[in-house]
């Protein structure tokens, strides 16, 4: 575990000398930009907008960052022939993908945490720009501790995305990597749609598959909860550990499948 | 590949397959995600291609209708088009549903008589009744649609239906329902319409609504003063045989004491013996009113 932390440290420090946590200034600027702009735009509806707006630029930002760094995390030890070096200390196999996935999860935590609290002072900057009667119609406060569900969620989003680069970082080029894992997220996006295909083709045969495949294929529709903090609706505390346990079940799938194909590479 | 990694391989696939079956056996998504699933129409399309930028690309349908009816009422068009209105209303509330200000300030943008709007009350009500379908708070969407028909379509046995279906909704405040037989009782009299404009000045929760409200109310206002004024005129011309050539000449006679202004403080206009709103009153247009009240 010692040889995991390093390692993951070591890309954590990596990833901010590489100017990663730049995307905050860019965060915070379109927040304060947006916030600014808006009011004179959307008929009184600047909170909504702005939870909308941040919550989407959070699982953005988050998911460029995991998808593009994510890809090069091995590959880019194997390009610069640092691996030979890595792989002749006492490090195993499996503790170098594990120490570069958790590396890039503390990157991406910073990122969602600072890109959270950034979010909240401006809800709450706009908190105080609207009158009782004006707050008393919204369905949820301002500055409410509720999204932070939703958050978590996009965090956990974005660690399987991760996860998937990393997967397909083992063992193909950094372009084909992100192609692949912008494919599936895309695919992933749209999982919900696969069962419901038979409203859609009259082939029983495809629609069975794409049932199928609705099953086997990441449903990142499951980790999108922002409408439902946004206006204060139901989200079973079930719901959340299920969708938590599922990400966590897949994370460990594609972990897994990268030490596996990491453990058997010949880098000769 | 070593054992031990196929078995947890194999073990955390069938986790996957169970968790997402888990899911599904659930409902699959929480209302208000996937409203209208693969009902095909162009919103639709549209909040597929949205992935989970739904929110926030209704948010930016939202702000294209107001700017578009913003933009259009106050143009110098000789003709407006309000062409995009309906088709922008309807993607944003497809892209959310829950989006209560799109569908109440949307059906007076769309009702809004020409110029000041399409004069689509029709599409008001089929708006309104889709959020009767996909959102909470019915009653106060049911009102509106009531408050569509009383006051754009002056049709007060619609009116008065929709005011009593809102009024049996559970959570519905009380005063709907002296409202509903107000309004099958006197529908379309001037007092009807201040009692009801009176209630949502008292209700609102938005501010753009109640300061619609405030402004409707004095129109109203306006139009009573009007009233009076054109009586005043009317017994000048009487007794001198012609019409005043402008407020002076009544405040000579003694029937004012200045020139009068309506409740926004723009003058009253005066011309050859016709009085009106000076065409730079913000009341302007006031409201038309079936003959048979008047």
């Amino acid at each position: 575990m010692a040889v995991i932390g390093h390692i993951a440290l070591n890309v954590f420090k990596e990833s901010v000398r590489d100017r990663v946590l730049y995307s905050l200034v860019a965060f915070a600027t379109l927040l304060i930009g947006a916030s600014y702009l808006i009011g004179q735009l959307t008929a009184g509806q600047d909170v909504k907008i702005i939870k909308d707006l941040g919550l989407a630029a959070i699982a953005t930002f988050g998911l460029f960052i995991a998808v593009f760094i994510g890809i090069g995390l091995v590959w880019k030890e194997v390009e610069r022939r640092s691996i030979y070096s890595l792989l002749a200390k006492p490090i195993r196999r499996h503790e170098l993908v594990l120490g570069k996935y958790a590396g890039l999860a503390l990157t991406l935590l910073v990122n969602v945490a600072m890109m959270t609290i950034a979010l909240y002072l401006v809800l709450a900057y706009l908190n105080t720009q609207f009158s009782d009667n004006a707050r008393a119609v919204w369905p949820a406060p301002a500055v409410d501790v509720g999204m932070l569900r939703a958050i978590g969620l996009i965090f956990l989003e974005l660690l399987v995305v991760t996860a998937f680069a990393l997967f397909f970082s083992t063992f193909s080029s950094p372009f084909l990597s992100a192609a692949l894992t912008f494919s599936l997220w895309i695919i992933g996006e749209f999982n919900p749609e696969l069962r419901n295909f038979e409203a859609v083709v009259e082939s029983p045969a495809a629609a069975y598959l794409a049932r199928g495949l609705s099953y086997v294929l990441p449903n990142f529709a499951a980790f999108d909860i922002k409408t439902q903090v946004v206006y204060a609706l139901p989200v079973p505390s079930s719901y959340l550990l299920t969708t938590s346990a599922y990400g966590a079940v897949y994370i460990a799938l594609l972990l897994t499948g990268a030490v596996a194909i990491f453990e058997r590479r010949d880098f000769k | 590949m070593r054992w031990p990694l196929l078995v947890l391989l194999v073990v955390l696939s069938g986790g996957v397959v169970a968790l997402q079956a888990v899911y599904e056996r659930r409902g699959g998504a929480l209302a208000g995600s996937t409203e209208q699933v693969l009902y095909v129409r162009s919103p639709d399309a549209v909040k597929r291609l949205a992935l989970s930028y739904d929110a926030l690309l209704a948010d930016i349908y939202w702000i294209r209708a107001v700017q578009h009816f913003g933009r259009t009422r106050l143009s110098t068009e000789p003709v407006k088009q309000y062409n995009l209105l309906y088709s922008l209303l309807d993607l944003t509330t497809s892209l959310d549903p829950h989006f209560r200000v799109a569908y109440l300030f949307g059906a007076i943008f769309l009702s809004e008589p020409a110029p000041g709007g399409p004069g689509r009350p029709d599409l008001a009500v089929a708006l309104l009744q889709r959020a009767l379908q996909a959102s909470s708070r019915q009653w106060e969407f049911a009102q509106a649609i009531g408050f569509v028909h009383y006051w754009w379509r002056q049709d007060y046995q619609q009116a008065a239906a929709w005011f009593q279906r809102a009024a049996d909704y559970p959570d519905a405040p009380e005063w709907l329902v002296p409202l509903a037989a107000t309004t099958l009782a006197q529908g379309g009299s001037r007092e009807s319409s201040r009692m009801l404009w009176q209630q949502i000045a008292r209700t609102a929760e938005d501010d753009w609504y109640r300061n619609e409200a405030l402004r409707r109310l004095r129109q109203l206002d306006a139009m009573d003063q009007l009233d009076r004024l054109r009586a005043v005129v009317e017994a000048f011309r009487q007794a001198r045989g012609g019409p005043p050539a402008d407020w002076d000449d009544l405040r000579r006679a003694g029937d004012l004491r200045g020139t009068p202004v309506d409740p926004t403080g723009a003058p009253y206009r005066l011309s050859d013996g016709a009085v009106s709103l000076d065409s730079a009153s913000p009341l302007n247009p006031l409201p038309a009113e079936p003959a048979r009240i008047r």
